[in-house]
């Protein structure tokens, strides 16, 4: 089954991408999206009947030399089964979605097929995708990683006679390559310390790497730590934390759909994927476990303030998605794994909803994406205007305090503060701020475009509406059912997936445990069905208890036969059971659901001040945010460009390149190596030119016939000399 | 069956002296005749040699399919493979029907310009085989005579001055060998290639001119034959001849020259430096390390900042035979199985990247990147193509331009964690200079007058792409294909060379 449902969509792909000639595009969208829809159908099935017990297909062989070994491979556990329901769902649904957003493109003229092509490229990302969550070592997920960076870059680039486009494309896969160096160098050390690339042998040895030292350039490292390090590198570039994340907001270039499937709901995510599924190192690795939460903290921050001032639509979403990924690194930061990838799960209903729904709303008013021109359009789109406000309810975290009630993001935005608050209180309060201007921003989107008056036409109009001969072209109109259904999905999972899937993610901790296949943190092992009750009742003593037990989650076999101690995972060296790992000094699962009240409340209290100061700014008083960003020019400026990433990028590092490149091949090629090096012996090449400038070209053929007797020569001296 | 290696070998040569002889005239007919009696032959040629490929034993790390007889002026005629060179064969004899389809729309010279081709297969299938110094040597330099008059006949407007250059640096290169394959006669007493593979080169330290040569004689040896085979690969900072060739000469010359002729010198540091001269390998090492790294990094920006198609690609091979020579002297298993990869992929990869220019080049007839722009309009299928191949250039994953990068890669971390490094930040530069490039040529609108009557490939054309796409992916997908047959003789190579490391290495730290 699970094969089915990684090569449907590459199937898919290349009927679509190769035989649409044949059979049509139309055809060709259909197979390709049934394809999908068979995928996600049965991504449930596992999801649903999952036991924990992980299990793996070999497909093939891949690449082998000496001790090197790795296979194309599936490996399905927990993380598997989550991110194969989040894959294909939403995969599925922006398929559907694209039928109708994709039906008429101004970009394109008549005659001109993109559609196939379209269908094509999503369907293979998704395949990409699927090999990145289903890999059994870290060079197959190296592969699924550049493939959805393949993907993201033909799909970026997909109105290719755009060159922002283009140049959106390249800026994507070139930052993300940035990352890629440094997961390959993660690679390449874990195998040089563990003499493997595939999971289970590195998790074996992962706690041997915690005592180990390794010199990597200038200095001698903690090899776990270093490893940590270099992976999430890697992570920062997919994931687009700070630093590496300015390629996200152009890759809003994009047609919509695309940014709902891959830059908010999927691959951006796939950097908190990694973290979590290479958690059996991360567990030992604290200082790369603090550069995690820091950087997330931080991005969650920075990507907030620059969310507030946007104007394009899709940049506003794109920011809050860069702020949400900087929520999920920072639970995985402080090693509470499954809130991670709860707000991952979560995260992606809600976000790519957020996606379509600004979809619609361009597609409506004929792609207009600036926020300014929108205005009053909630009578106008009825439809969209509910799923937006779902959606927004959801990211701005709403619910009922202090109870398990509320939307998606309530519940799982709540776990990663509290998850901080006892991990790190830095974090949490850069993230209780972030959370306040989440809500801002996301209710400004709201009241911008659905509230107020239609301002259509008011500020910097007139791109692309050449073709007038549509009378209704100013006149928004709701999109077509089609649109209207993966809305009204992912509406569902934007207001109910965090309430029916807390418990497991984020719940009682041996239910957490349990539930991702882990053993459980206490001693009654056979019976795991007492142990909610024992959790809840007394939780001090599991917790003392947990410590104990805790230190051996190797084989079920070890645990049975005596409470092993901690040393004796270096000497069994065997993978630690479960799809994430929780080591023995790890308990900031269980003790984030025992913080203060006031840490409880405070994410709620933070998201009505935004959505109260958004509804000051953008309904009661729709003129202070001018004279605010006039009064805070620089401020604002600094806002609005970004903190000037971008600009800084291309001085310390593109115009640099392009410099150097020129230098050396004038000054290093040109003068130094043709000129001096070999300046003698070059010197001949001008004369002996000069002496065939005349020549015809069968005057080359006397020179051809003089090498000949030359080699000759030589040749019979070496034999004369050799002979004596 | 017995002799193999000499059929496939000159089954070419014999074509090309048939042709000289009894092809007369120079009409369409004549030419067309030329060209397919070269198709022919080196389409039998392929053939002939899936018999090798099928009776090779991968588990024998020894020579197989040798030949020995004598020849004239009490030389050695001797051939064999192994699991280093056979692959070799393989990719020459594969690729050399693609070029000669390329040539298709060649109009002047046919005759000749078939005839050369036909003889450098010979020659370079030669240096793959020859298990003899001399017989080496002789279809190593001979292989410069018809590239040298493929770029200086058949070539652009600078061919004189390129063809020189190429000739000047690559044979000076070779003398210096030639010097040492002297010297190496007279201290083994032989000529015979298995024999030198047996043989104990003196590694004593000596002085020369007050200067210790640490690895003696060895290091000597070493440095001449590198001489040689780093001028050929190309490696920083004798590779500027290699821009310059590759503009000149007509397409296929170019696809000859990257696919296949510069692998003679990452072959010759497998089959003479590394096996030979272990010490002086191992001395040398850090160097070569060093130089790798800095090709890759170094040509690479220099790619960048190119303007002319053929010389960005002509340097990003650069770039990727940096990967090969680093990958060698990393001298373990994942290094030299990466880098023998790397040059059969590059050998796809490079050579189908050359063909995409020659496609263009034969609609427009200009290299320049700037005359270009939104090909993808009119020309869809070529579009892809390119795409592939230039995703294949960057090191994609499932092509086979990932595989020998990651391998090498893998290996050279275990050995120096800088060099590592600054050879992976050769990843962001190649996507950098390769979507720019690709970026310039197909994408956008297509604006300029000249190129609206542009058209999409020929099935000619398709033709050609594809044995090197299924190639392309079919190593990317499963690699085992090649690391099943070179696995077993690279791992004999690197346990050989591994022994001979320590004892001399305590040796050195006696003496001083």
């Amino acid at each position: 089954m699970a094969t089915i449902i990684l090569l449907a969509p590459l199937v898919g792909a290349l009927i679509c991408g190769f035989g649409w000639r044949i059979i049509g595009e139309r055809a060709g969208q259909i197979i390709a999206t049934a394809l999908v829809f068979l995928a996600a159908f049965l991504s449930w099935i596992i999801f649903l009947t999952f036991d924990g017990e992980m299990y793996r297909v070999v497909l093939l062989r891949w690449i082998e030399s000496g001790s090197l070994g790795s296979e194309w491979a599936i490996r399905v556990d927990r993380l598997t089964a989550i991110m194969l329901v989040v894959v294909n769902s939403v995969s599925a649904l922006v398929h559907l979605y694209s039928f109708g957003y994709m039906a008429h493109d101004d970009n394109w003229t008549e005659r001109e097929h993109y559609r196939a092509r379209f269908f094509a490229y999503l369907s293979f990302f998704t395949f990409a995708m699927l090999m990145l969550v289903t890999s059994d070592n870290l060079v197959q997920m190296f592969f699924g990683w550049e493939g959805v960076g393949v993907a993201s870059y033909l799909l970026i680039g997909f109105y290719y006679k755009k060159p922002s486009a283009n140049a959106a494309a390249i800026k994507a896969f070139v930052v993300n390559r940035v990352g890629d160096f440094g997961f390959a160098l993660g690679i390449m050390a874990l195998f040089f310390l563990t003499d493997s690339v595939r999971f289970d042998e590195v998790f074996a040895a992962a706690p041997a790497l915690a005592d180990t030292s390794i010199r990597f350039l200038w200095a001698d490292w903690n090899a776990a730590n270093l490893i940590g390090v270099l992976l999430f590198i890697g992570a920062m570039g997919k994931s687009a934390q700070l630093f590496l994340h300015t390629w996200l907001p152009d890759a809003m270039e994009g047609p919509t759909p695309v940014s709902a499937l891959i830059h908010a709901a999927t691959m951006v995510t796939a950097g908190v994927f990694l973290v979590c599924r290479m958690s059996p190192v991360y567990e030992y690795a604290p200082s790369a476990m603090v550069m995690i939460t820091v950087l997330g903290a931080a991005t969650a921050f920075v990507a907030a303030t620059i969310g507030l001032v946007q104007n394009d639509i899709k940049r506003v979403i794109a920011y809050s998605t860069m702020s949400q990924l900087g929520y999920m690194f920072v639970a995985a930061g402080v090693g509470v794994y499954s809130v991670a990838m709860f707000h991952l799960f979560t995260h992606a209903f809600f976000k790519a909803m957020l996606f379509l729904g600004a979809g619609s709303v361009i597609h409506a008013t004929h792609h207009e994406q600036d926020m300014r021109n929108y205005g009053g359009l909630r009578k106008k789109i009825p439809y969209t205007f509910a799923a937006m406000m779902i959606g927004t309810l959801a990211i701005t975290g709403v619910g009922i305090p202090l109870t398990h009630i509320g939307f998606a993001g309530f519940l799982s935005k709540d776990a990663v503060i509290e998850s901080a608050f006892v991990g790190n209180q830095g974090a949490f309060w850069l993230l209780v701020v972030a959370a306040g201007m989440t809500s801002f921003y996301s209710w400004r989107l709201m009241f911008l475009t659905f509230y107020g008056t239609n301002r259509a036409g008011t500020v910097g109009h007139g791109h692309g509406h050449g073709h007038g001969h549509d009378d209704h072209h100013h006149e928004p109109h709701e999109s077509p059912t089609i649109m209207l259904i993966p809305l009204g999905v992912l509406a569902l999972g934007a207001a109910f997936s965090g309430m029916i899937w807390y418990s497991v993610f984020f719940g009682d901790e041996d239910k957490v445990r349990d539930w991702f296949g882990m053993d459980a943190a206490h001693h009654q092992a056979e019976e795991p069905a007492v142990a909610p009750v024992a959790g809840t009742a007394a939780p001090a003593p599991v917790q003392g208890a947990g410590v104990a037990t805790e230190a051996a989650p190797s084989e079920g076999a070890v645990i049975a036969t005596d409470a092993a101690p901690a040393e004796d995972i270096h000497v069994a060296r065997v993978a630690p059971k479960g799809a994430i790992f929780i080591g023995p000094e790890n308990t900031v699962l269980h003790d984030a659901h025992y913080v203060p009240k006031w840490v409880k409340v405070s994410p709620f209290i933070a998201m009505v001040l935004g959505f109260a100061l958004s509804w000051l700014f953008y309904i009661k008083n729709p003129s202070l945010p001018g004279r605010l960003a006039a009064n805070q020019r620089p401020l604002y400026l600094f806002l609005l460009n970004k903190w000037y990433f971008d600009e800084l990028y291309d001085w310390v590092f593109v115009r640099p390149a392009k410099w150097l490149g020129g230098f050396l091949w004038k000054r290093g090629d040109g003068a130094v190596i043709d000129g001096s090096i070999n300046g003698v012996a070059m010197g001949l090449i001008p004369m002996l030119t000069r002496l065939a400038g005349r020549a015809q070209s069968g005057y080359v053929f006397h020179y051809a016939f003089a090498m000949v007797l030359g080699v000759v020569a030589l040749i019979s001296w070496l034999t004369l000399s050799g002979a004596q | 069956m017995d002799n193999l290696l000499s059929i496939i070998t000159f089954i070419p040569a014999v074509a090309a002296v048939i042709m000289a002889l009894f092809l007369r005239g120079d009409d369409a007919a004549a030419q067309q005749n030329a060209k397919w009696l070269a198709l022919l032959a080196t389409a039998a040629t392929f053939l002939v040699s899936l018999f090798l490929l099928a009776g090779f034993d991968p588990a024998n790390t020894g020579m197989q399919f040798v030949e020995e007889y004598d020849w004239i002026l009490g030389l050695q005629y001797k051939m064999g493979v192994d699991g280093i060179s056979v692959l070799f064969v393989m990719l020459t004899t594969f690729l050399m029907p693609i070029t000669i389809a390329s040539c298709w729309t060649v109009q002047t010279r046919v005759k000749e310009y078939m005839i050369a081709f036909l003889m450098l297969e010979t020659l370079m299938l030669g240096v793959f085989c020859a298990l003899d110094l001399v017989l080496f040597y002789l279809f190593f330099e001979a292989g410069l005579i018809p590239m040298f008059l493929i770029i200086g006949i058949w070539g652009g407007k600078e061919r004189i001055y390129a063809a020189f250059k190429f000739f000047l640096y690559t044979f000076l290169g070779s003398v210096l060998m030639l010097v040492a394959m002297i010297a190496m006669y007279w201290d083994a007493g032989t000529t015979d290639i298995p024999t030198l593979l047996t043989h104990n080169f003196t590694s004593e330290t000596f002085s020369l001119f007050g200067i210790p040569i640490i690895g003696g004689l060895q290091t000597m040896l070493f440095l001449a034959f590198f001489a040689s085979f780093a001028v050929k690969m190309p490696m920083w900072p004798v590779h500027t001849w290699l821009p310059d060739a590759h503009v000149q000469a007509p397409t296929a010359g170019s696809v000859v020259l990257a696919a296949i002729l510069l692998k003679m010198g990452g072959y010759g540091f497998l089959r003479f430096s590394l096996p030979m001269f272990p010490v002086g390998s191992d001395v040398m090492a850090p160097l070569v390390l060093w130089m790798s790294a800095i090709a890759i990094v170094y040509t690479s920006l220099v790619a960048l900042a190119q303007s002319d198609m053929k010389k960005l690609i002509a340097y990003s091979s650069v770039a990727h035979m940096g990967y090969v020579t680093m990958g060698i002297f990393a001298a373990n298993q994942q290094g030299i199985d990466g880098a023998i990869f790397q040059m059969i992929s590059h050998g796809f990869i490079s050579g189908a990247l050359f063909l995409c220019v020659g496609v263009i080049y034969d609609r427009m007839h200009t290299r320049e990147i700037d005359a270009y722009g939104g090909l993808v309009n009119k020309m869809p299928a070529y579009a892809m193509i390119f795409m592939f191949f230039t995703m294949a250039n960057v090191g994609l994953p499932g092509t086979s331009g990932f595989v020998g990068e990651f391998l090498v890669l893998v290996g050279i971390f275990q050995v120096n964690t800088w060099v590592a490094a600054v050879a992976t930040s050769g990843v962001i530069l190649s996507a950098a200079y390769a979507l720019w490039l690709y970026r310039r040529v197909v994408m956008g609108e297509l604006i300029k007058e000249a190129l609206k009557s542009i058209t999409d490939m020929t099935r000619r054309e398709k033709a050609i792409f594809a044995p090197l796409v299924v190639m392309t992916l079919l190593l990317g997908i499963y690699p085992a294909l090649v690391t099943d047959i070179i696995g077993p003789s690279v791992s004999a190579l690197v346990t050989d060379y591994q022994a001979a490391i320590p004892a001399s290495g305590a040796s050195q730290l006696a003496q001083q």
